[in-house]
């Protein structure tokens, strides 16, 4: 357990220090626009409920889905669309407290105001805002504390967070590196609260010394807690940047580990976006928001060239890498080596006493059994095809974590699973995969696609040339295997993976 | 020096606050506006320094129609003592009464002078007093410091909304002592309104009895008790009269009493 919060701990300055600068942008701009909204609210009554009531329902909106959403909406991913979903959360409970701390200001005191003279703008600003300061403290304490926790939540949308602990943790069930994500955050977020709370004692006290002693332990420790970031960029220079991008599960992040280290090798500096959708990963390429990424020929077949009809694997390749170029100015460099299909997997032990090898001889059984899929699985056009191809119909289909889809199989939560075939876990789990006689789904030989200005970029595709056709099935399934099964990291799995690499161009060349 | 010219304010809903009022103040006179509550005292005041617009008719300050008048800066060119004393809590005495002088840009040292001496006026030793918080004062040291703000900017208008109502009866008598000194060496106009009579009758130099919206009479308290023109005018001007009778009554009886005890 140890050696295995070593092995993570590396990455903590990085993704710590960027998750306070994205907490704290967020929270400063939040506090920005909530405090005019406020103020408008104040002083016009009426505005007061259809403002609150606004913030109200962007907050239960699922963080998830908020974060998701401005991905889309503002047609990019990374750092913007996180702060943007970040802001609009943060803001409800300023902008309540605000207008709460406005309107609890003694009637006798404001009428005093109004009395003797002060203009709106000036009740608002000497007599309303410092006696609702506290209030207004209090609320930024707990927008700080749920930004903190919202924040990690960002890594899908490719913003560095401490949430990329979290996510590749628990795709790779690496404990050790949920445990610190989740520690990292805690930690945060009290640090930030105890902070902000002496700023609201020094509101309360009307302290101005306090008041001045937390803002500058506040700046100090977000100064300090993000160094290693400005540290960083300052450090870059003239290096080329590469942005590599990586889906949500285990053999994507072993290969953005393995593309990151060939291009630092080659002098690039390197920053890491994992975790994100399918599509957001594929739009970010095409926008050149990513540099590069793995992803598989039959998905672009299916998936966005909307093709059921079946193929062989070269004419898949052929006309996706057109296709790609074509419309979206996206270069596919040349196939990894291995394929990674889609494919049904049952335990072993049921498709014998069935007796079944095919998925054809499971159409009849099907409506008695149950089905798991990863949360894509079931909203992909190849299901569809395999559904309609075959005229299977399941008693039951059910969604999972595709990390628990295999063990939800062996343990008979499922009777079948739909099981990526590098997976590590087939074989552990004692799985079989079904025959697909009528190759309903598309063959999935692994990708390496370009951006559009990454494909100009001949420094960048000369340092990945060599990974082409260098990765064969059994070594992309022992490397997802040590990662899923031995507790191996993803660097150290990656790293043996480029050794192999090197090895066989060293016995190539020979 | 304030005229109130068939003043109406009427509200939403039909109900008339102040009905067709007219009323003369005269320059270095106290005023006050005496009435039960709802019958319009306060808004009446109100209308005097635009907190409250007619709804018709006219308020004249000096010979001019307020209407035309910037309502701030009319506010700071007039005093004004709130019933809820409506101290500012998050600062000190001194930029408690300073207040307005601050908004008016007056320079530091003259402002500190102007406090000193008002807080000295009001019996609050400045030395003592101008550092500390509202929450640190009695109600009739917060409202003393109250009268000096209304004070500070140099005002011969002081408009008191019930000021002292939210104190004990001691603390009133020396208040009430305290603003006819004040009003004597300042030379203010004063306008008041309370609906104690005792309250009227110290202080007034004339008494506007109001009655739902209107004034029933208007004249010096003699003139009130000697030639009251309406039995509402007269049984309220009785009352203190009646009051101190039954309250001779009670007191003496009760030495009576004791008399007849100690003669056991």
């Amino acid at each position: 357990m140890w050696e295995a919060f070593r092995a993570q701990w590396i990455h903590f300055p990085d993704y710590f220090s960027h998750h306070v600068l994205l907490t704290v942008s967020a929270l400063a701009i939040g506090l920005l626009l909530s405090l005019p909204l406020a103020a408008l609210a104040v002083r016009r009554p009426t505005l007061a409920p259809p403002l609150l009531g606004v913030s109200s329902i962007i907050q239960t909106i699922p963080g998830l889905a908020l974060l998701a959403l401005m991905v889309p909406l503002l047609g990019r991913i990374g750092v913007v669309p996180a702060l943007v979903a970040l802001v609009l959360y943060s803001m409800l409970p300023i902008l309540r407290n605000a207008v709460t701390g406005a309107n609890e200001v003694d009637p006798n005191v404001l009428e005093a105001a109004r009395g003797i003279g002060m203009t709106d703008q000036q009740i608002l600003v000497r007599v309303q805002l410092p006696l609702a300061l506290p209030v207004l403290v209090a609320g930024i304490r707990t927008a700080a504390v749920w930004t903190v926790g919202m924040a990690t939540l960002s890594t899908p949308v490719g913003a560095t967070s401490l949430g990329n602990f979290i996510f590749s943790g628990l795709q790779t069930q690496n404990t050790a590196a949920v445990l610190l994500g989740c520690l990292g955050a805690a930690l945060l977020a009290i640090a930030l609260d105890g902070l902000i709370r002496l700023g609201e004692l020094a509101a309360a006290r009307r302290d101005a010394r306090l008041a001045w002693v937390s803002i500058a332990l506040l700046a100090t420790s977000v100064g300090l807690a993000s160094w290693p970031t400005w540290a960083h960029y300052g450090q870059r220079g003239d290096r080329p940047h590469a942005i590599v991008g990586a889906k949500t599960f285990t053999e994507q992040y072993i290969l953005a580990d393995l593309i990151a280290t060939k291009l630092r090798l080659a002098g690039f500096d390197v920053t890491l976006r994992e975790g994100l959708g399918s599509t957001v990963a594929f739009n970010a390429l095409a926008s050149n928001e990513l540099d590069v990424y793995v992803d598989y020929s039959g998905t672009i077949w299916a998936h966005y060239m909307k093709r059921n009809d079946p193929a062989s694997a070269e004419v898949v390749l052929e006309e996706s890498a057109r296709w790609l170029d074509v419309e979206a100015g996206i270069s596919l460099l040349g196939r990894l080596g291995f394929e990674n299909a889609y494919a049904i997997a049952m335990p072993a032990e049921k498709v014998q006493s069935l007796g079944i090898t095919k998925l054809s001889d499971l159409v009849q059984y099907a409506p008695e059994l149950s089905i798991g899929g990863d949360y894509e699985f079931f909203h992909r056009p190849e299901w569809k095809a395999v559904e309609s191809a075959y005229d299977l119909r399941f008693r039951e289909q059910r969604s999972f974590d595709s990390t628990l889809m295999y063990g939800a199989a062996a343990e008979g939560h499922v009777d079948a699973i739909s099981a990526f075939s590098t997976d590590g876990r087939i074989a552990a789990f004692d799985l079989v995969v079904l025959e697909d006689p009528l190759g309903a789904f598309p063959p999935y030989d692994a990708v390496l696609l370009l951006s559009p200005h990454a494909s100009e970029n001949q420094r960048l595709v000369s340092a990945l040339a060599p990974l082409v056709d260098a990765i064969n099935d059994a070594q992309m399934r022992e490397a997802n295997r040590k990662v899923d099964l031995e507790s191996v990291s993803i660097s150290d799995a990656a790293a043996s993976l480029a050794a192999e690499i090197a090895a066989k161009d060293a016995r190539s060349v020979h | 020096m304030i005229s109130l010219q068939s003043v109406s304010k009427a509200y939403p809903g039909g109900i008339r606050a102040v009905d067709d009022l007219s009323l003369e103040i005269e320059a270095g006179e106290t005023l006050v506006l005496l009435g039960a509550s709802g019958c319009g005292k306060t808004t009446t005041l109100k209308l005097m320094n635009r907190l409250v617009e007619p709804s018709s008719g006219a308020v004249l300050i000096e010979g001019r129609d307020i209407a035309s008048v910037d309502p701030v800066s009319l506010r700071r060119q007039i005093g004004y003592v709130f019933q809820g004393i409506g101290l500012f809590p998050h600062w000190t005495v001194a930029h408690n009464v300073a207040a307005i002088p601050k908004l008016l840009g007056w320079p530091e040292s003259r402002i500190r002078d102007r406090v000193d001496s008002l807080l000295e006026d009001v019996g609050l030793p400045p030395e003592r007093y101008r550092d500390r918080r509202p929450d640190e004062l009695s109600g009739g040291q917060q409202q003393r410091v109250g009268v000096a703000r209304a004070l500070a900017a140099e005002t011969h208008i002081l408009l008191m909304d019930e000021p002292f109502g939210a104190v004990d009866p001691v603390t009133r008598n020396g208040l009430q002592e305290q603003i006819v000194r004040i009003r004597k060496s300042l030379g203010l106009t004063i306008v008041l309104v309370t609906h104690d009579v005792t309250e009227a009758l110290l202080l007034a130099d004339r008494i506007a009895v109001m009655h739902q919206g209107r004034i029933l009479q208007v004249g010096t308290p003699y003139e009130l008790s000697a030639r009251p023109e309406d039995p509402r005018v007269a049984s309220l001007l009785e009352m203190p009269r009646r009051q101190s009778e039954k309250l001779q009554a009670i007191v003496s009886g009760a030495a009576n009493t004791e008399a007849s005890k100690s003669s056991l």
